[in-house]
């Protein structure tokens, strides 16, 4: 009301030791006091920690930690779309549906995985193990159509080779 | 120095300015949204697009450096081609609601598009819609409208300090809001209601009440502190519409804090006094102004023959104008007492004798800029006066480190770089400590008694740092706040931060309540000084707290609120109760002052009077009423006329308010803007108690009638309701939960209060404010209290 933070007000504690170590590292890369600089790392760990996808309250531990003004960091996390804000599945395979790949086939590897998964772009399967996301350029072009599952990048796409990565996974 | 030309126009400009800089200063106008001269540059909404020869492409007049030779067009088919597309994209998303939107009329939006845009729209495509969110009583959003302009991002970081407002999402799905939803707190957030280019925020007391262009303006002055903010009074048809902040780049530049900009709410509210009245027996009744005055005048001549003149006082409100103030000191002491006094909060009077001329800044607001340390003892700035600490802000901005000696660890919107928070009796010690440390650090001699006092005293961390801070600045500020000069230990805490300043080389710095302490004290509103400041030894009068606790036969009271405005409400009330005979000049009628007044004078609030204010820098600034006085009130000074002339004393036959300013003003002498004060030793330092101490804060809404009756400000989080906040450590002691009632006992006087646990109160002291509903009752400000858990 008119003072700081009550100390029970803090949502530091949502962070893990871990999650917090691994931020300290990129904190520690920045100058002392331009720790908000970590934020884009802090929130992917944040998110790691947390099954793949951010809620408001890490997203103010993040705040806290950093020192910044939690909407500072919404703004960060709202933008990027690699930060997920809803709960997601186990698996977010990544469709990118930008030039190059829309040239060389990306809608058929769209509707392939709708039809494959039964959900469109932006939904999440009911048993909660996949969730399909349309994405922009990968940086892959070379080697169009491309989709991300994870940290992995699957390349020159057809509908067989889509069926093997999918089947594959647990 | 760069030699450019804008549309043929040759002129020189400073190197590094933008382009629409020169532009602005040559009279050339460039639209834009985004610019804005009081923030940094985001050159996100492309209006600006100008055409630079040799370069290819437009660009952004306001993020493009002029450079020698630049030759710049402003309505080059290239620009104007420019201008008219961004225009067209600009309102692809925006809903064209003119005709429901409050900005109508004052919307930059509506103004370029039809200077620079085209007349007809191509877009037949679906728009963008975006849910409102509610951030609070005082702004309205329309967030459809939004051009994502960011002047209200870049408003709370850079000016308020303190980021509410943010873009989330990307591209299409920008929003500007909070994200979850919440109420803004920023003191200043008004101001984002002038910066908004569009009507996505807009003033909600105000919405759907009117168009500008019915509205008048007048100009006038803010009443509710000592800065003395210029603003522009809008009304219609005798009606106040709203306030508005008026540009004075020496005072306010272009802001107006929350308080100042919502208090005219208070101004219609239905306790206002519609007519004079008097108390016959027991039944109140209206009547006409001859009729009360005379009661009024043989009230007070029947006590005076009775009881003698030296018992009767006046008390003036420390927000009255210069005029008012100067008439009454003067009638009162025509008629024999010295009985008068504008310092209703304050609770220790033991140095008036040494005061300086009247509590000043000592250095102007523009000045306060360019400190490289400051120290803040007793303040609470933000809320206390939230201009000043935004030019303290700016100081910060620039490198200067503030620090505070405390009672509580106030939430402040710049970076204190050292603290030390203690009871309000210990601040006396801490500064005592930093004295210490300043006096081993200079090697100047103590003064006398000095060495005794500091014999025993610890020199922590924190004061050696401050001390340090303080020295090495090469400009430095020593400020007692507001909350400071309502403490009991007020003459200990004085004397002390200024020894600090002088051994630091600081400047010292006193910021008192009200919005014309200043004018008080020049003219004579003190009991033992006159007008021009001449000490009076012989028939000093009663100050306002002798004149409360021994009691007066009769009050004369202007524009006071005893149970609200004064340190120790229950003292205040006995006293005014007791009284024979009362006149309460005021512009609000309460069933309080029905119980112990005797007559009700409507006087205007300063938007229906012609005044003076005298800031913290000792400007004199007059203004003109805006409205004509509701109903039967009539100006203070005219009814302070009136009265000398029945009692028939000489020179109270002035015309006009400008003539009793004149006069006051030659009398009150020349300006003496420093606070230095000869020196008086504490004679003890604070003795640990294991009592619990109640720090009356004095919060930002509970200043004066006008404030407490605005209801949109009263709905804010900053409107502090009666509630004992605690930190968590007495809240253990003491069996008490976060969110417990439980009842606090202040001498005879018991009250159920709400707790709230918050870290920043230190051991033993419970906040309790003053001015607020709920603690009439109370007696000091600043006491010993007991918490008991049973209800
Ligand atoms: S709300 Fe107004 S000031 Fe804020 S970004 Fe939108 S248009 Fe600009
Ligand atoms: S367009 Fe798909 S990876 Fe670049
Ligand atoms: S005013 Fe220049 S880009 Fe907005």
């Amino acid at each position: 009301m008119i003072g700081y933070k009550k100390k029970d007000e803090s949502k530091l504690h949502l962070l893990t030791e871990a999650s917090l170590k691994e931020i300290d590292v990129w904190i520690n890369k920045y100058p002392a006091d331009k720790k908000q600089s970590a934020v884009m790392s802090a929130l992917r760990i944040a998110q790691d920690q947390n099954r793949g996808f951010l809620t408001e309250d890490l997203m103010d531990a993040v705040a806290e930690y950093l020192d910044m003004r939690p909407i500072a960091v919404y703004e960060v996390a709202t933008f990027y779309s690699m930060y997920e804000l809803e709960p997601v599945g186990k698996h977010k395979i990544y469709v990118c549906t930008n030039i190059s790949c829309m040239l060389c086939g990306s809608d058929t590897v769209v509707g392939h995985l709708s039809k494959k998964l039964g959900i469109n772009l932006g939904e999440t399967t009911v048993d909660g193990r996949f969730t399909l996301k349309e994405v922009e350029c990968l940086g892959a072009c070379v080697n169009a159509p491309v989709m991300q599952i994870g940290d992995t990048y699957h390349e020159n796409l057809t509908e067989e080779k889509i069926d093997q990565v999918i089947d594959a996974l647990d | 120095m760069a030699n450019i030309e804008i549309n043929g126009k040759p002129l020189q400009v400073a190197d590094g300015a933008m382009v629409i800089e020169a532009a602005d200063n040559a009279g050339i106008t460039i639209p834009r949204f985004c610019y804005h001269k009081k923030l940094s540059v985001a050159a996100n909404c492309r209006m600006c697009l100008v055409e630079v020869d040799k370069v290819a492409k437009p660009v952004p007049a306001c993020a493009t450096p002029v450079t020698d030779g630049m030759k710049i067009f402003t309505k080059s088919p290239m620009a104007l081609d420019a201008q008219k597309s961004v225009m067209e994209f600009l309102l692809i998303n925006h809903p064209l609601d003119c005709p429901i939107c409050d900005q109508g009329g004052e919307c930059d939006l509506q103004d370029i598009a039809v200077g620079f845009g085209q007349g007809i729209s191509r877009y037949h495509e679906a728009k963008r819609v975006v849910a409102d969110k509610n951030i609070g009583p005082l702004i309205a959003t329309e967030m459809t409208r939004c051009i994502h302009c960011t002047r209200c991002v870049r408003f709370g970081q850079e000016v308020a300090g303190i980021m509410e407002l943010g873009a989330t999402g990307r591209g299409e799905n920008t929003r500007i809001g909070t994200y979850v939803e919440r109420t803004v707190a920023s003191e200043m957030s008004g101001n984002v209601i002038d910066l908004c280019p569009v009507g996505a925020l807009t003033s909600k007391p105000y919405r759907y009440t009117g168009r500008p262009w019915e509205n008048n303006q007048s100009k006038s002055i803010a009443a509710h502190d000592c800065v003395g903010s210029n603003i522009e009074i809008e009304t219609r048809r005798n009606k106040v519409m709203r306030f508005l902040p008026d540009d004075n780049e020496a005072i306010n530049e272009i802001w107006l804090s929350d308080r100042d900009r919502f208090s005219y709410l208070g101004l219609k509210h239905v306790d206002r006094l519609q007519s004079p009245m008097i108390k016959q027996g027991d039944e109140w009744k209206e009547t006409d102004w001859q009729t009360a005055l005379n009661y009024a005048f043989e009230g007070l001549k029947t006590v005076i023959k009775k009881e003698g003149v030296e018992n009767i006082g006046a008390l003036v409100s420390p927000s009255a104008t210069v005029e008012e103030m100067y008439l009454a000191q003067k009638l009162m002491r025509a008629i024999g007492s010295n009985n008068i006094d504008h310092r209703l909060r304050q609770a220790d009077f033991s140095d008036q004798d040494i005061a300086p001329q009247f509590p000043a800044l000592g250095q102007s607001l523009t000045d306060l800029e360019n400190n490289n340390a400051i120290l803040l003892v007793g303040s609470w700035i933000r809320k206390d006066q939230p201009i000043i600490a935004h030019r303290i802000r700016q100081a910060t901005r620039k490198g200067a480190k503030v620090m505070s000696v405390n009672a509580v660890d106030f939430d402040f919107n710049f970076p204190i770089e050292e603290k030390v928070i203690t009871s309000p009796a210990q601040m006396v010690d801490s500064l005592a400590a930093i004295t210490k440390a300043l006096l081993t650090l200079t090697g100047k001699p103590a003064a006398e008694g000095l060495d005794d006092l500091l014999s025993n005293v610890k020199v922590s961390d924190a004061h050696s740092e401050i001390a340090k801070k303080l020295h090495g600045a090469e400009k430095a500020t020593v400020i007692l706040g507001t909350q400071a000069m309502l403490q009991p230990q007020l003459a200990d805490l004085r004397a002390l931060a200024n020894v600090i300043a002088e051994l630091s080389g600081a400047v010292m710095s006193t910021l008192s309540d009200g919005a014309n302490a200043a004018g008080a004290w020049l003219t004579g509103v003190v009991p033992h000084r006159t007008c021009g400041g001449e000490a009076i030894v012989e028939k000093c009068g009663k100050n306002a707290s002798e004149m409360f606790v021994s009691g007066m036969n009769a009050f004369v009271l202007l524009d006071v609120e005893p149970e609200f405005d004064t340190a120790n409400p229950s003292v205040a009330m006995k006293a005014v109760n007791d009284a024979d005979f009362v006149i309460s000049m005021t512009p609000y009628v309460t069933e309080e002052m029905k119980a112990y007044a005797d007559v009700l004078l409507p006087v205007s609030p300063s938007s229906e009077t012609s005044g003076t204010f005298v800031n913290a820098e000792g400007t004199w600034q007059s203004f003109a009423g805006a409205v004509t006085p509701l109903a039967e009130t009539r100006p203070a000074w005219k009814v302070l006329r009136v009265l000398g002339n029945i009692f028939e004393v000489d020179g109270f036959d002035y015309i006009t308010s400008e003539d009793v300013r004149e006069e006051a003003k030659q009398q009150a002498g020349t300006l003496n803007t420093s606070n230095k004060m000869q020196w008086r030793c504490p004679s003890s330092l604070a003795k640990s108690t294991d009592a619990v101490n109640r720090i009356g804060l004095l919060p930002i809404y509970a200043v004066d009638g006008v404030v407490r009756r605005s209801e949109a400000l009263q709905q804010t989080d900053d409107a502090i309701p009666a509630c004992v906040i605690i930190n968590a450590d007495l809240a253990k002691q003491n069996n008490i939960q976060d969110e417990d009632n439980i009842v606090v006992a202040q001498n005879d006087v018991k009250l159920t209060l709400r707790v709230h646990i918050e870290d920043s109160i230190p051991n033993n002291c419970a906040v309790i404010p003053q001015g607020v509903q709920g603690v009439e009752g109370f007696d000091a400000a600043y006491s010993e209290i007991t918490l008991s858990t049973k209800s």
